[in-house]
């Protein structure tokens, strides 16, 4: 059960190799944190539950990556953002499918499971990203 | 040296200028006394280790303090170093006490990124204060020109979060760059605006004799340069250098024991901000900058508007500008136009990175804290040269590490 599982970074990554977008929500508190955090930096509990979060949101900010280190480079020039949740979270990540003219600061993006994956040596997590 | 009778005062934003608001108000007292600094020429030094490059910036702060006899005067060294990466070498500390001759005192190496030194002159500080330690040597080093720019991108880019920035191949620039686009969206500040600090700082890096760079570019040369990352181009970023920096400091009781011309440091603030970027409030200023500025305006007892001159932390050149706003000699989005009055070229009400800034002068990273604090004992002890702010008497460095997940703000005041 989704509850007896650690509240880690790792966890969080083998949950989108799942294809769902998971956070760890404080239950003393209420605060959501993604990524999960070992304790609550709001109340500093360590009792949490995963919570299914909407992978829908709006485009914050955004940069076009031209120069990146060598596991990226071929990629370039690629786009990455940062990505505010319905629910008021904000996660960076690659945004796919759009060229830069097309992209505006406010526009609903989506976080799209598992297309975005270069292979690495450590750690071998699933990259999410997002798209129109 | 004879302090002029009049000062410039700063009432930035202000339509007409002042003149002659005098410091006197000044009452924070010193914290600890800068008796001797140091830096190394700032470039590409081939076939030098870092050890060798920061005898050079220790050799030049001893000999600035000839009453100081360093083996049994200092009592103890912090040094700030990025990586390890660059040259295999870790415990920076020890390596530095023993290559500088010193053997045998406590020595630390202390690591915040990019702000690295700024921290070791902070733990300087509170080594000296604690009276734990009389004299200190705090300074900081980094060798990086060996290495190709996409592993130089790879290693600064160590100091973001690993498991939602990195991971997403979100580089050191490209974190910039999201906060440069988010003010551009906010306030309308454009790529032009930004690109002066370039010219600026290549203007005054060209009157700085241990620059990297020093020669002067037009606002046509940094618009036609290549993206590194939206909106930021080549020329806003700031060099892969190789230096070294350090200051000799003591408590300001005995400063006078070993030179009549100390630098009193009055104001000392750091503060963090979450590792990831994407976590924070803003994405249009630094909170850590703002903490920290807080705490050392405090401390020194002075408004940003006595701050004479100052070394900002122009990684990129929109992080000088948001660092205007950041530490108040701007309102928030005012950035812009400030860069654009001239006010902060040399000559104007509050000079900025007269050193020629990370910029220009370059970004050893981990020399660079110190190095700002370097700049600071040149111009308050009139010895800045062609780029001598006139009747410098208070100065403030702001040193950033990451993204902004450290902030380091230090002011200086000369000895009256």
């Amino acid at each position: 059960m989704s509850t007896q599982l650690p509240f880690t970074i790792e966890q969080f990554y083998k949950f989108l190799n799942q294809k769902k977008l998971m956070a760890g929500k404080c239950q003393k508190c209420g605060k959501i944190h993604l990524p999960p955090r070992p304790l609550c930096d709001n109340c500093f509990s360590r009792d949490f539950e995963w919570i299914s979060v909407s992978g829908k949101g709006k485009l914050l900010t955004y940069t076009v990556i031209h120069i990146a280190p060598a596991q990226f480079q071929a990629l370039t020039p690629y786009v990455v953002g940062i990505i505010q949740l319905e629910n008021g979270i904000k996660i960076p990540g690659m945004v796919q499918s759009l060229k830069q003219e097309q992209l505006v600061i406010g526009m609903e993006l989506t976080l799209d499971f598992g297309t975005c994956n270069t292979t690495q040596q450590w750690p071998q997590w699933q990259r999410y990203c997002f798209k129109p | 040296m004879v302090k002029p009778a009049l000062l410039y005062g700063f009432y930035l934003g202000a339509a007409s200028i002042i003149g002659t608001q005098r410091n006197i108000g000044l009452n924070g007292k010193p914290l600890v006394s800068i008796i001797g600094a140091g830096m190394s020429k700032f470039g590409k030094h081939e076939g030098l280790l870092a050890r060798e490059i920061f005898g050079e910036a220790a050799s030049e702060a001893f000999s600035r303090c000839p009453k100081l006899n360093p083996k049994q005067d200092i009592k103890a060294m912090f040094i700030g170093h990025m990586g390890e990466a660059y040259e295999h070498q870790g415990h920076t500390g020890s390596t530095l006490a023993d290559w500088t001759g010193l053997t045998g005192i406590p020595a630390t190496r202390t690591e915040a990124a990019c702000a690295s030194s700024g921290a070791a002159l902070r733990v300087g500080i509170y080594a000296t204060m604690s009276g734990l330690a009389d004299v200190v040597l705090v300074g900081g080093v980094e060798k990086m020109t060996h290495r190709t720019t996409s592993e130089v991108t790879e290693y600064l880019a160590m100091a973001s979060d690993y498991p939602f920035e990195q991971f997403h191949g979100i580089t050191f620039p490209g974190l910039f760059a999201l906060m440069a686009t988010a003010h551009m969206n906010a306030y309308g500040t454009t790529e032009q605006q930004i690109a002066l600090a370039a010219v600026k700082n290549h203007y005054h890096g060209s009157l700085n004799p241990k620059a990297h760079m020093q020669k002067e570019i037009n606002l046509e040369t940094v618009m036609a340069s290549r993206y590194v990352a939206w909106p930021l181009k080549l020329y806003d970023c700031s060099l892969i250098t190789d230096g070294a920096s350090c200051i000799i400091l003591t408590k300001p009781e005995l400063a006078s024991k070993y030179t009549d011309q100390p630098v009193h440091i009055v104001g000392s603030g750091q503060a963090s901000d979450t590792i990831g970027l994407y976590e924070r409030k803003s994405f249009t200023s630094l909170n850590a900058t703002k903490l920290a500025a807080k705490t050392a305006y405090k401390m020194a007892k002075i408004t940003p508007k006595q701050v004479n001159f100052a070394e900002v932390h122009d990684c990129f050149t929109f992080a000088e500008l948001m660092a205007y706003e950041d530490l108040d000699f701007c309102k928030p989005g005012g950035s812009g136009k400030l860069i654009e009055s001239g006010k902060t070229r040399l000559g104007g009400q509050i000079p900025i990175n007269t050193s020629g800034g990370l910029k220009a002068k370059g970004h050893p990273v981990g020399a660079t804290g110190t190095a700002q604090a370097y700049e600071m004992y040149l111009q308050l002890t009139g010895q800045a040269g062609k780029r001598q702010v006139k009747d410098a008497e208070v100065g403030l460095t702001h040193n950033v590490g990451g993204s902004g997940a450290t902030a380091a703000v230090h002011i200086f005041r000369s000895a009256q």
